[in-house]
């Protein structure tokens, strides 16, 4: 026997010693704003550490604000993606749907919107006038009004063009009480269409992996959709937007809160030919990718179909489905029953998705 | 989606498990070598419709597990440097080195890209003649013909500021080092499909005469490797051992010839370090002499950085099968997923993991 192959023996023996990632960063990386993981460590180890407070730790799309008889919902998102026109949408209107659609998943009326603007100097005029004329029309469309905001402009190259933040307020009804704590063992999961649209669409476009699509963004207000399945049933007890890191995050984060298991059934998520063969191609998993216009619905089982029916009924939900229900077993997990008659786990994303070399 | 639907039919699957433990009568192990069909055994459950007797033990095909440490800690020394362009596939982006990883050294303000292709590399070369640009070039057989294509092609273009950092490995070597140990489990194997795409099986059949054990070349989607996983039980009870191919859709007895031409233009056969086993001889691609102005170890002088791996994990007896994950005195205490201390719990696709997001909802069933 060779030395070499003695040492090889060894350590098929010993064992396989292999990376070891490194979870506390010295720097900050893209993965810290994936929506995985690292998100979750950097909400909770730097921001909730020092803002601890009540209305923040329910760690909602939004804040619920009791203010004399009246609920308020407030929230807040920046944008800053790249590029900034994409297919089936831009910045200006994904900053309006992304707001109006967080306070929708509080259960809110979305009224009032703010509007910051963080320009790089050299932004084409042309370009900016584009953006503004859009969030207006998005404003229009979801109903609300943009109150107040502010410009600054930085440096060249300190910017990447333009990033957009916007706050937004709401009201919540009466009886209404959105909460993902309230996920019973029972509740029917209910997706509104389409998955992962706005991440493969967005990825179409980026350098180094431009692919010949017709895939859109879905970007949309969802505050209509939502106000029509409260008429239905205003016992909904959950309500998510599922964007960065997908529906499989989403799901994680509430069957998380409201320590009950999750199954979903993989025959029956809808996804459309193209953002299915775009996966397939670039390893993605489209349970990952973002969404800009959908929502996930836990919805008690007596109510679910009347729900549903009205959902389909309604311009953003006509490809609305039942995807799964909350159970009573692998408290905290989401499982999934594949198309094969398996099941896996689908766990939260560690960091950024990234493509697969096998 | 045609052509890949016909192979996710859940009544195909429920129908070869069926056969699958109609002809089982004793236990059995069999490792499927790629770490995209581990990915697929994973995804769609196939663990939980085989019989119990069948264990799929998660062989060492993943080319982001095998990279060598001071691979990576090399990697990371040429990606920091200001004159560089660092380019990689996506999943070596967040493989740690023995201090950080690529991942780390993009937020640190390197410039380091994700390419679906080595040519897309040649082209980003192209378009910034005043930098140095970089491939990481890891991977099996499968990434051979494409990695040697992007030498082949900025060398034709007479490009003075392209390189690739090389480390590739090869199967057959890995599977001789597995049979060789007398402690192995392994009764039969799944060959990786898409390797012997590229390099056909005619290597396999001496070595399954040699150590007797099955090979089955095996596709990628849940009916191939059930597929797989029926013609290697039914060699094993029938006690045969040969080479067969599963995955003839794809893969003809001597392969792509073409893509092995291209391959042995460029590279030659050399001793290479597999990460946490050690050097295997004759396991890997280098370049040639004639291409080393492409040799990023060398135009970086990076050859003789060294790197001490963690001897704490088993990783080498699970992948034999001979311990079961969760037998490991550090499993799910100090590796676990988001400190994973070896290859089988990095990914959600190896073993570790898997046992890891399992094990309590299996425990409460046994219970």
């Amino acid at each position: 026997m060779t030395e070499n192959s003695k040492n090889v023996e060894d350590n098929l023996g010993s064992g396989i010693a292999c990376p070891l990632p490194l979870t506390d960063y010295k720097n900050v990386l893209l993965a810290h704003g994936g929506g995985g993981k690292l998100t979750h460590q950097l909400i909770h180890k730097i921001f909730l550490s020092q803002f601890q407070n009540k209305w923040l730790d329910s760690l909602h799309d939004g804040a619920i604000l009791p203010m004399n008889g009246v609920r308020l919902a407030f929230t807040t998102d920046s944008y800053v993606i790249d590029p900034i026109f994409f297919p089936g949408g831009d910045i200006g209107q994904l900053a309006v749907n992304g707001t109006v659609n967080d306070l929708a998943m509080c259960g809110a009326k979305p009224l009032y919107l703010s509007a910051a603007f963080v320009i790089e100097e050299g932004l084409a005029m042309e370009e900016l006038w584009r953006v503004v004329v859009s969030m207006q029309a998005a404003a229009k469309e979801a109903g609300v009004f943009l109150v107040t905001g502010d410009t600054k402009v930085v440096d060249r190259g300190k910017g990447d063009k333009l990033f957009i933040n916007t706050s937004g307020i709401g009201v919540v009804a009466e009886k209404v009480n959105i909460d993902p704590k309230r996920a019973v063992v029972g509740d029917q999961i209910i997706v509104n269409g389409p998955i992962a649209l706005h991440g493969i669409a967005i990825m179409s476009v980026r350098e180094g992996i431009q692919f010949g699509t017709k895939i859109e963004s879905d970007t949309a207000p969802l505050n209509g959709l939502v106000h029509r399945m409260l008429e239905v049933c205003s016992d909904i007890h959950v309500l998510r937007d599922p964007t960065r890191g997908g529906v499989a995050s989403s799901l994680n984060e509430i069957a998380e809160s409201a320590n009950k298991g999750i199954m979903i059934v993989e025959d029956v998520i809808p996804i459309d030919e193209e953002v299915r063969g775009a996966c397939e191609i670039l390893g993605l998993d489209p349970l990952y990718v973002a969404n800009e216009g959908k929502l996930l619905a836990f919805v008690p089982a007596e109510k679910a179909q009347a729900v549903l029916a009205a959902m389909r009924a309604h311009p953003q939900g006509k490809e609305s489905v039942i995807i799964g229900e909350v159970v009573d077993d692998h408290r905290g997990k989401v499982l999934m029953r594949s198309r094969i008659g398996g099941s896996r786990v689908v766990d939260m994303l560690w960091g950024e998705q990234l493509p697969r070399i096998c | 989606m045609r052509y890949v639907d016909e192979y996710r039919d859940g009544a195909a699957a429920q129908r070869l498990a069926d056969r699958i433990r109609a002809i089982t009568t004793r236990r059995w192990n069999v490792m499927e070598i790629c770490g995209g069909q581990t990915h697929t055994i994973v995804k769609s459950g196939i663990d939980s419709l085989l019989p119990s007797e069948i264990t799929l033990i998660h062989g060492p095909g993943c080319p982001v597990c095998v990279t060598p440490l001071e691979m990576i800690d090399k990697a990371l020394a040429i990606a920091s440097r200001p004159d560089v362009i660092f380019t990689s596939f996506g999943d070596m982006l967040r493989v740690p080195g023995s201090s950080k990883d690529l991942l780390s050294v993009k937020a640190q303000g390197g410039d380091v890209r994700m390419v679906y292709s080595p040519l897309d590399a040649v082209k980003i070369a192209q378009r910034n003649p005043e930098r140095k640009v970089v491939f990481f070039a890891v991977g099996f057989e499968t990434t051979a013909p494409a990695n040697a294509m992007s030498v082949w092609q900025a060398k034709k273009l007479g490009l003075k500021n392209f390189s690739i950092l090389c480390s590739h490995v090869l199967v057959p070597p890995a599977i001789e080092a597995l049979l060789s140990s007398p402690s192995t489990m392994v009764q039969a194997f799944l060959a990786a499909g898409h390797v012997c795409t590229v390099m056909g099986y005619e290597e396999y059949i001496p070595i399954s005469a040699k150590y007797k054990v099955p090979i089955v070349v095996t596709g990628f989607e849940p009916i191939d490797i059930l597929q797989g996983v029926y013609l290697a039980v039914k060699q094993l009870e029938e006690k045969r051992y040969e080479v067969e191919n599963q995955y003839s859709r794809s893969v003809r007895r001597e392969g792509n010839r073409a893509a092995q031409q291209l391959i042995h233009q460029v590279f030659e056969i050399t001793d290479r370090k597999w990460r946490g086993i050690g050097e295997i001889p004759m396991s890997g691609y280098r370049l040639r002499q004639e291409f080393s102005d492409f040799d990023a170890e060398l135009l970086f002088e990076v050859a003789n950085i060294q790197a001490e791996e963690s001897p704490l994990c088993i990783a080498g007896t699970v992948l034999q099968g001979l311990k079961k994950p969760h037998e490991c005195p550090v499993f799910g205490k100090e590796c676990n997923p988001e400190h994973p201390l070896g290859a089988p719990m990095v990914s959600s696709e190896g073993a570790c993991a898997a046992y890891f997001h399992y094990a309590p909802i299996r425990t409460r069933q046994e219970a």
